[in-house]
């Protein structure tokens, strides 16, 4: 009883559709940095320790990572229910926006200006990529396999897919497996 | 009539066997989706406008700009390239590709994993996989910004956005707003 009362936590599947589908909707150019004041900081659903834990974990399992995270957190609260709750209300709302902004591109795509913005806007959206890799970076100085073999791993994958155009799976399946006995092999030293 | 068959349908009129190879390969591209929907986005462009030509290389850049310049979580991406090759049903086949396979994974995962997270399995996995999603997000990086070809004003616009993002705390859609801006008057 004491644990109910001191944290807070969604009360039913509908509490969690709300609240995935609020911070949905505010997360222009990406959703985890609003995830992350709405449910540690506004709501208190979680910790910040929580929240980190969460996202690791997220992050390591294929798929969409902020999908996963609200996954992992609805079937923790409501099993499956929970799950389909949190997940839908994440997508739905900002589905429907992004279909209608589709629909009216693909109307006036041949107009130079709309043609030139969408191709200006390709070009931010790579580098916002780039962005959050190399963020990402960072984190690998104290990864398992050791800093000068994770950056050769780094490059390998990076020439694979964007210069050899090699097919995602052999990437994937080969480097990864690749990597994790690497891994597994510093981690037993 | 034919604009409620297009929107169903796509510009393209695509068969059966054409949307059953879409899902299949989003299917896929969901179980290997390490670090996110968007490491996967060199093989999709491989695939759809390499391999099929249903897109052109501007078209797609095009679709995962428009996501990123809606709210919402990244992976959207996924349903405006399946309405640009299509219609409506083309995102269903994508969004049920990306979504179902990893998100079994997720839920079964997370329910067997909990109390094992500090094993040598577990933390092997973690850390032999964390470099290849730094590498293919570079790599999805290049990809986006390839098909503009090298010149000063793309250079410039992406260090402007990689200054923004790594050096203040304004949101991306800043950025966005400039390349728009940048576009639609023909710098880039």
């Amino acid at each position: 009883m004491t644990e109910a009362s001191s944290r807070a936590a969604p009360q039913s599947p509908a509490d969690l559709f709300w609240a995935f589908n609020r911070l949905a909707l505010q997360g222009f150019g990406g959703v985890l940095p609003v995830a992350q004041r709405e449910l540690v900081e506004r709501l208190g659903w979680l910790t910040r320790q929580d929240f980190l834990e969460l996202l690791s974990l997220s992050q390591v399992l294929p798929g969409p990572n902020v999908v996963n995270l609200g996954l992992i957190m609805g079937d923790r609260a409501f099993g499956l229910r929970g799950a389909l709750a949190a997940v839908a209300g994440m997508l739905l709302g900002p589905l429907i926006l992004v279909l209608v902004l589709a629909v009216a591109a693909v109307q006036w795509r041949d107009l130079p200006a709309v043609g030139g913005a969408l191709r200006g806007m390709g070009i931010v959206a790579g580098a916002l990529v780039l962005s959050t890799a190399i963020k990402l970076a960072q984190g690998l100085k104290g990864n398992a396999m050791g800093l000068p073999l994770a950056a050769l791993f780094v490059v390998v994958a990076a020439l694979a897919m964007g210069w050899l155009r090699w097919p995602l799976v052999y990437v994937v399946l080969g480097l990864g497996m690749l990597g994790m006995a690497v891994a597994w092999w510093r981690l037993g030293e | 009539m034919s604009a409620v068959m297009t929107w169903l349908n796509g510009p393209l009129g695509l068969g059966l066997a054409d949307w059953f190879q879409l899902l299949l390969h989003f299917t896929l591209l969901s179980l290997l989706a390490v670090g996110g929907a968007i490491t996967t986005v060199p093989d999709m462009q491989r695939f759809v406008v390499g391999q099929h030509g249903w897109l052109s290389d501007a078209q797609f850049s095009g679709c995962i700009a428009l996501a990123q310049a809606a709210p919402g979580p990244n992976m959207l991406f996924v349903a405006v390239i399946g309405y640009n090759v299509g219609g409506m049903a083309g995102v269903l086949a994508t969004m049920v590709g990306t979504l179902l396979p990893s998100s079994l994974l997720a839920i079964g995962a997370s329910r067997f994993g909990d109390k094992r997270r500090d094993s040598r399995g577990v933390r092997a996995f973690t850390a032999g996989l964390a470099p290849l999603t730094v590498g293919l997000m570079l790599a999805t990086g290049s990809v986006l910004i390839g098909p503009s070809g090298l010149s000063w004003a793309v250079a410039g616009l992406v260090a402007a956005t990689l200054w923004l993002m790594l050096r203040t705390k304004r949101s991306p859609l800043w950025a966005i707003a400039l390349g728009a801006v940048a576009g639609a008057a023909g710098w880039v």
